[in-house]
């Protein structure tokens, strides 16, 4: 079957109404009842595959052989993984979470056999997409993640019944380019992956340049440490970005795209090329699409894991097999990118925004947000908070919201502490900003970025002199090696780190990783050396306090800087059972009066591993 | 290695069948360069600097070149590995949950550092940057399977597991001989 016209494609979306309906307003009384399973990487980590086998073996058990188990994206609820949805005709959709193989059996018993909800798993019950669950109150909007967790990534069809590929069909039947750029344009869509440049003024730059040689890349090079929705959206929902590279393509006068994954996401790569033969199957993708003349082939290239490939100019380099090393600018990849030909390279979920705004209009999308920056953004919210997960909100919401009405709050008893937002390149926020509503602009403003969306919660035990050292042993290993400012600067200032989280540190490090990272920051050749500095910097700027007692005292509060450890036996509560005795490696701990045991301080070598063994509480950190 | 050695060194033979018959379905050959040491990488286990010379042939490049590209990117390893690769994600949200005391965990366990393969042949360990499963941190990949709330505890278990796996393999292989 080949759809190549918009009405074909309506007619197809009609053949598959019932999909759409059972999933999102329940009139589909014909269809058959059936199961969602959440299958992104994070649901098959916690055992989805096994809950799909167990409501497989349990319907089969209670005769239910009509009933489809369906596998799905993430939608979200990491937290509770593995999730799944039982969609009944003519009723609500019922979310479950920590469905594991006795809980499936459970549910398929109680829900589909007698019709009672089981309610020890339950999660939500309702249609609202932006209130999947019980935790998101009304603060969520899907826009990016629209399809996550309610589509088949796998199944063509399924898109099509959420409207897949009309926003192409549209565009190819009833808009010029010029026409769709002004769309983009209006709409205020900005760039997702970090910089937050305005994508339909990036996509004219391309436009404009003469030459028939034109591409299009997807960066799904997703190498930020703590964020994974564009994993996420490619693994749930693949097709909305092949469709919105297609309408890229035409508006920017490309018929070549290519996807730049990261090697690292197995899962997301073989959802890809299965959506990928199967759109260019139907048409959607490859010659003289929707009859219109406009010819797209995508095409994907793999990364092979370097974090300077996130970099617009490293990536083309990347995606032509050498060396991933950043280049200057100008020239802009929109005037002499890949293979020196035009080239527009926008994020994953930035091509996911694209559809819906050509199908509900700018004006739709320029409504959401704030003044300067429009629509939602995804953000990973993870660390020391109690549901972790995926959400998706639209600009000028507060991180209170995010982390203590989506989040639920930060685990245990602890207090917050920071977020660290923007990743490697980012700062921290503290709770003087937990108000601050949050969008490209204020975000900078307060000393952090947006960045691709990963939202690091911080409590109290995390000592904010250990983490700058984490990010910038990150950016120090994965510099390319180009520029001297990013190769040995940021080499130096970890060195300085380490050495004050080792209580070594002497009162002029602080004013020379200052004056280190202000340099590093004016001179370095790209994205990642300028922003290598930041997450010192900022923490330098809101601890400041927290890097004195390190340098000065020689102390770390949160215990955390291993170095300046010192572990203590209280001699009250050791009950002398030597479970300490026989986990130390250096043979340090002996006893001393009758039962408690003691530390020696000057062969302890801090390792903690008589700290984790004693089921006394009887060792402290000091 | 010195040239005139490598030249002796024999490639088995029905890999480099695969492998050509790979590049031959290429046509853009010098562009996917990256593409094909990933198809060599999967075929030979790792990118010895003969596999590495036998492609700068192969596609008329130097090898300087193909050895850049090796060595640029962390995904390449130009040392044989363990049966099994582990992954310890060493991302951020799994570094504020304590990916580095699991890290040090395994590396205790088979009595190596990071980045080195245990004695038996069976692992080797190596920290990488986020894998995306934030949600479960701490997380680490075993070949292509993640596990997740990763604890002392979980990982001296699921070391055993695969060391028993083993060792069923064993026992099977002989009372087959």
């Amino acid at each position: 079957m080949k759809i190549s016209t918009l009405s074909q494609l309506y007619e197809a979306k009609a053949n598959n109404e019932s999909i759409y309906k059972l999933r999102e307003t329940g009139d589909a009384v014909e269809a058959k009842p059936e199961i969602l399973v959440g299958m992104a990487t994070c649901g098959i980590a916690a055992g989805a595959k096994k809950t799909i086998a167990a409501l497989e073996k349990a319907l089969k058990e209670n005769g239910l052989t009509d009933v489809k188990v369906n596998s799905v994206g993430c939608i979200g609820s990491c937290y509770c993984e593995p999730t799944i949805q039982v969609n009944i005709p003519g009723q609500a959709p019922v979310y479950y979470g920590y469905v594991d193989e006795m809980a499936a059996g459970e549910i398929v018993k109680s829900h589909l056999v007698n019709g009672v909800v089981f309610d020890s798993k339950l999660l939500k019950i309702g249609f609202e997409k932006a209130d999947k669950e019980k935790r998101d109150g009304k603060r969520q909007q899907r826009i990016a993640l629209r399809n996550c967790g309610s589509v088949d990534p796998q199944n063509i069809m399924d898109y099509i019944a959420y409207r897949g590929y009309e926003a192409l069909g549209k565009v190819l039947e009833e808009k010029d380019p010029e026409a769709v750029l002004e769309v983009i344009k209006k709409s205020g869509l900005r760039g997702r992956g970090g910089g937050g440049y305005p994508t339909g003024y990036k996509w004219h730059a391309t436009a404009i340049q003469p030459g028939k040689e034109k591409y299009i890349i997807c960066n799904a090079d997703e190498g930020d440490p703590g964020a994974f929705m564009d994993r996420s959206i490619l693994e749930g929902d693949p097709h909305s970005v092949l469709e919105a590279m297609a309408i890229g393509g035409y508006a920017t006068g490309a018929n070549k795209g290519f996807i730049y994954i990261r090697a690292e996401y197995p899962l997301a790569i073989e959802r890809l090329k299965t959506a990928m033969a199967q759109a260019e199957e139907l048409g959607l993708l490859g010659k003289n699409i929707f009859g219109s003349g406009f010819d797209f082939d995508i095409e994907l290239r793999l990364g092979a894991g370097a974090f300077v490939c996130g970099e617009e100019t490293a990536l083309i380099h990347s995606a032509e097999g050498v060396r991933g090393e950043p280049t200057k600018k100008p020239p802009f990849p929109s005037v002499a990118g890949y293979k020196g030909k035009p080239t527009t390279v926008n994020n994953v979920e930035t091509y996911a925004n694209v559809p819906p705004i050509i199908l509900n209009g700018a004006d739709w999308f320029a409504g959401i947000g704030t003044e300067k920056s429009k629509g939602t953004k995804v953000f990973a919210l993870v660390g020391k908070v109690n549901k972790v997960g995926l959400v998706e909100v639209p600009m000028g919401t507060t991180l209170r919201e995010i982390i203590y009405d989506i989040g639920g709050g930060i685990t245990g008893d602890k207090n917050f502490r920071a977020v660290q937002t923007g990743g490697p390149s980012g700062g921290v926020i503290t709770v003087e900003n937990l108000d601050t509503p949050i969008d490209y602009d204020s975000l900078k403003e307060i000393g952090s970025m947006m960045g691709s969306g990963g939202m690091i919660v911080m409590d109290e035990s995390d000592c904010m002199v250990n983490i700058a050292k984490f990010y910038l042993g990150f950016t120090q290993e994965e510099s390319c090696g180009k520029c001297t400012p990013c190769r040995i600067g940021t080499k130096r200032m970890y060195e300085i780190l380490d050495k004050i989280t080792k209580g070594e540190g002497e009162p002029e490090d602080l004013v020379k990783l200052d004056s280190l990272g202000q340099n590093i920051k004016l001179s370095a050749l790209c994205g990642l050396g300028q922003t290598a500095p930041n997450p010192v910097l900022s923490t330098m700027k809101y601890f400041k306090e927290e890097y004195e007692r390190h340098v000065f005292d020689h102390k770390c509060d949160t215990g955390s800087c291993k170095g300046m450890r010192v572990y203590r036996i209280l001699e009250d509560k050791c009950i002398g059972c030597r479970a300490c005795v026989k986990v130390c490696p250096v043979n340090c701990i002996s006893m001393v009066q009758k039962p408690a045991h003691r530390i020696d301080q000057t062969l302890c070598t801090k390792c903690g591993a008589c700290f984790a063994a004693c089921k006394y509480d009887a060792i402290v950190i000091e | 290695m010195e040239r005139s050695k490598l030249a002796k060194v024999k490639l088995p033979k029905e890999k480099l069948v695969e492998l050509d018959a790979f590049i031959d379905s290429l046509e853009d050959k010098e562009g996917l360069l990256i593409h094909i040491l990933h198809k060599a990488q999967e075929i030979f286990g790792y990118l010895s600097l003969e596999v590495q010379l036998y492609i700068s042939k192969r596609l008329d490049i130097p090898a300087a070149k193909v050895f850049g590209v090796v060595s640029f990117y962390s995904y390449f390893t130009q040392e044989p590995r363990g049966k099994h690769t582990i992954s310890m994600c060493m991302g951020t949200a799994c570094f504020v949950k304590g990916s580095e005391q699991i890290l040090e965990t395994f590396c205790n366990e088979l009595g190596v550092k990071s980045g080195e393969t245990s004695k038996d042949g069976l692992f080797t360990i190596k920290d990488v940057r986020c894998i995306g499963a934030c949600g479960l941190a701490p997380v680490a990949m075993i070949d292509d399977k993640v596990y997740g709330h990763l604890t002392v505890e979980s990982v001296k278990e699921i070391l055993d597991e695969y060391r028993k796996e083993e060792q069923n393999e064993n026992q099977h292989s002989e009372s087959v001989i």
